[in-house]
């Protein structure tokens, strides 16, 4: 039978019988995802928008409890915008900026995250974890009822896996008995513990922090802390040996404690001992109540190739990075990104299958941007000998009246997208004095378009954006349309575009790939130029 | 060729030494240490160069 392994906020997919399970022989899906989290969600949405029919599946019926990821980034938010689902993100979401680094009783520095104005959404929203998953479950449903192709099988578990050269058996487990099912594709978004990785025998290797943090949620209505991230090191304090203190939707508050290797998660996670710490940290006339608690330890590890024949891993099954800095969901919602129009390309016979070879390139190299700053970041955080500790607090001491040392203040790197310089989906860069932003590889950057912005009109398919320049509509390659996208200085009254797509150019032309990023650049249109770089695009030369 | 100057750069370098001695009189050992992170990493910003301070590294191991 299945038990829960957790309790649920949301209960949103109740188990149903399938026709599937009392079919005589397995039936055979397109596509199957397993892990209903948010990067298994996300995976659902973006091929069900597509018309590509999807079967995902959960061994739950709903969306787990606990707030866990809080923060989400202006990339995720775009790329919630091209799903459908940004909005109510953005007006739950509570939206910061501004953070504080503390050591002991004194502010350190401060740092604001968004310099450039001009973008639809912002640098951070912090949202508890169960609602970023309900609203793009919502737009699941929206689309649904449009007539995505999407189906949510709750109380499916997958016991067993096994791998042929064109498609893949998966054994599940329900509350009426066992059923197979057979998938020319699966997508693994079971999470950092990935049973399917597990049944593939798999390896998850990199390195594990010694350290443990304990993280309490706490309702508190205060005016005494602005909604900003404040980060201490070595606080006054004495409830951790650092501690961040962040504001989510519902005047709930992340507190989140670094205790120590060896504790013992029973005795710490009473709630009188957790009380004990907050109270030392908010005084003893603070008033709150507790929302959530739990201990984590952290690792970062990657598996060494994300793709395995049909089988795909995406999100914290494939790469696993500390918490500071932001980097699991919202990496994870990249990999979903980049994945779903590739897949999409390839199902509907419109690329070969190598081109999901890229997505290994591409995601890989951005689970190892993440890594690095994560592992970097934890080694401030953390100091794992006596001299990084000095080292640290040395600068930490010199940040608080020189300018110099605050660049290497490190309470996390905070997510920023990632840029695929090395892509062997990359076409020609060749815009004479084009901005370094906008380079082939690198994720759109935002501009406003007088009273729109310019993701919101890029969509989710291959784009030409022709700036200062002619380019024809219509465009069409092997079959795949290219949507033309004209626009001058005239729809650029401030002046951002031609900051950030002209650079001192005149005229620009762009390829842009369905998941936003710049393919190719050119000062003007040419034929024969954009076939290629469209056919590079899709990993076909 | 190495762009960092390991040739004698500083006039009265015995002034200079005894300035960085006497820096750390009445210092306890982590003081002394927590001292020397602080030195190192103003001089480090003041040169700057990646490259040069990549030589330093290896020049002290």
């Amino acid at each position: 039978m299945i038990q829960d392994r957790y309790a649920l906020a949301f209960k949103l997919y109740p188990y149903r019988k399938s026709p599937d399970q009392d079919a005589g022989s397995p039936a055979r899906h397109p596509v199957v995802v397993v892990g209903c989290g948010p990067i298994g969600l996300a995976t659902a949405l973006d091929l069900g928008r597509q018309g590509i029919p999807v079967v995902l599946l959960d061994d739950h019926e709903g969306i787990g409890m606990g707030s866990r990821a809080i923060c989400f980034s202006k990339r995720t938010l775009d790329i919630a915008d091209r799903y459908g689902c940004g909005a109510p993100m953005l007006d739950k979401g509570v939206i910061w900026n501004v953070g504080k680094v503390f050591q002991d009783d004194r502010q350190v520095f401060e740092f604001n995250l968004l310099p450039e104005n001009g973008h639809a959404n912002p640098a951070f929203i912090n949202l508890q974890q169960p609602y970023f998953e309900k609203f793009i479950f919502e737009q699941i449903c929206q689309e649904q009822a449009n007539g995505a192709p999407i189906e949510i099988r709750g109380k499916n578990r997958v016991d067993a896996i096994e791998t042929f050269d064109d498609h893949t058996v998966l054994d599940i487990t329900t509350p009426d008995g066992p059923y197979q099912l057979k998938a020319d594709w699966v997508i693994a978004c079971d999470g950092a513990g990935s049973p399917l990785r597990g049944m593939m025998g798999l390896a998850f290797d990199g390195r594990v922090f010694q350290d443990s943090f304990l993280i309490a949620d706490i309702k508190m209505v205060s005016d005494s802390f602005p909604t900003e991230r404040w980060f201490w090191f070595e606080p006054y304090f004495k409830s951790g040996a650092s501690t961040l203190l962040h504001k989510q939707p519902d005047d709930v508050w992340r507190v989140d404690f670094q205790i120590g290797w060896d504790v013992d998660r029973t005795e710490e996670l009473k709630e009188e001992n957790i009380r004990r710490r907050l109270d030392a940290m908010l005084g003893n006339d603070v008033e709150y109540e507790m929302v959530w608690s739990s201990i984590y330890t952290f690792q970062c590890r990657r598996m060494q190739k994300f793709r395995h024949n049909r089988v795909i891993f995406a999100g914290d099954s494939a790469h696993q990075v500390s918490p500071f800095g932001a980097r699991g969901a919202n990496s994870g919602m990249q990999d979903v990104d980049n994945l779903g129009w590739k897949l999409g390309l390839v199902i509907n016979g419109l690329a070969p299958d190598s081109l999901l070879d890229s997505y290994d390139d591409e995601r890989i190299h951005g689970a190892d941007e993440n890594i690095l700053n994560s592992t970097r970041a934890t080694d401030f955080i953390t100091p794992k000998s006596k001299a990084s500790h000095t080292f640290r607090n040395a600068v930490l001491t010199l940040a608080e009246k020189h300018a110099f040392a605050r660049p290497l203040v490190n309470s996390g790197r905070l997510s920023v997208p990632c840029v695929y310089d090395t892509s062997p989906l990359n076409g020609p860069d060749t815009l004479p004095g084009g901005p370094s932003q906008t380079r082939a590889g690198s994720a759109c950057t935002d501009a406003p378009l007088g009273r729109d912005y310019l993701l919101r009109q890029l969509g989710d398919q291959f784009v030409l954006l022709a700036i200062n320049t002619n380019a024809p509509g219509g465009l069409e390659v092997d079959n795949i349309k290219i949507r033309t996208v004209a626009l001058s200085t005239a729809d650029d009254p401030g002046g951002a575009l031609a900051e950030r797509y002209l650079g001192t150019a005149d005229s620009a032309v762009y390829l842009i790939r369905p998941d936003q990023h710049v393919a190719a650049r050119w000062p003007s249109y040419d034929a024969a130029s954009l076939r290629t770089a469209l056919r590079k695009a899709c990993g076909k030369d | 060729m190495g762009k960092l100057n390991t040739k004698p750069n500083i006039a009265a370098p015995d002034d200079f030494y005894a300035d960085l001695i006497a820096a750390h009189d009445g210092k306890s050992d982590a003081e002394s240490e927590a001292f020397n992170a602080r030195l190192i990493l103003v001089l480090a910003n003041h040169i700057g160069d990646r490259d040069i301070l990549q030589e330093a590294l290896n020049v002290a191991r």
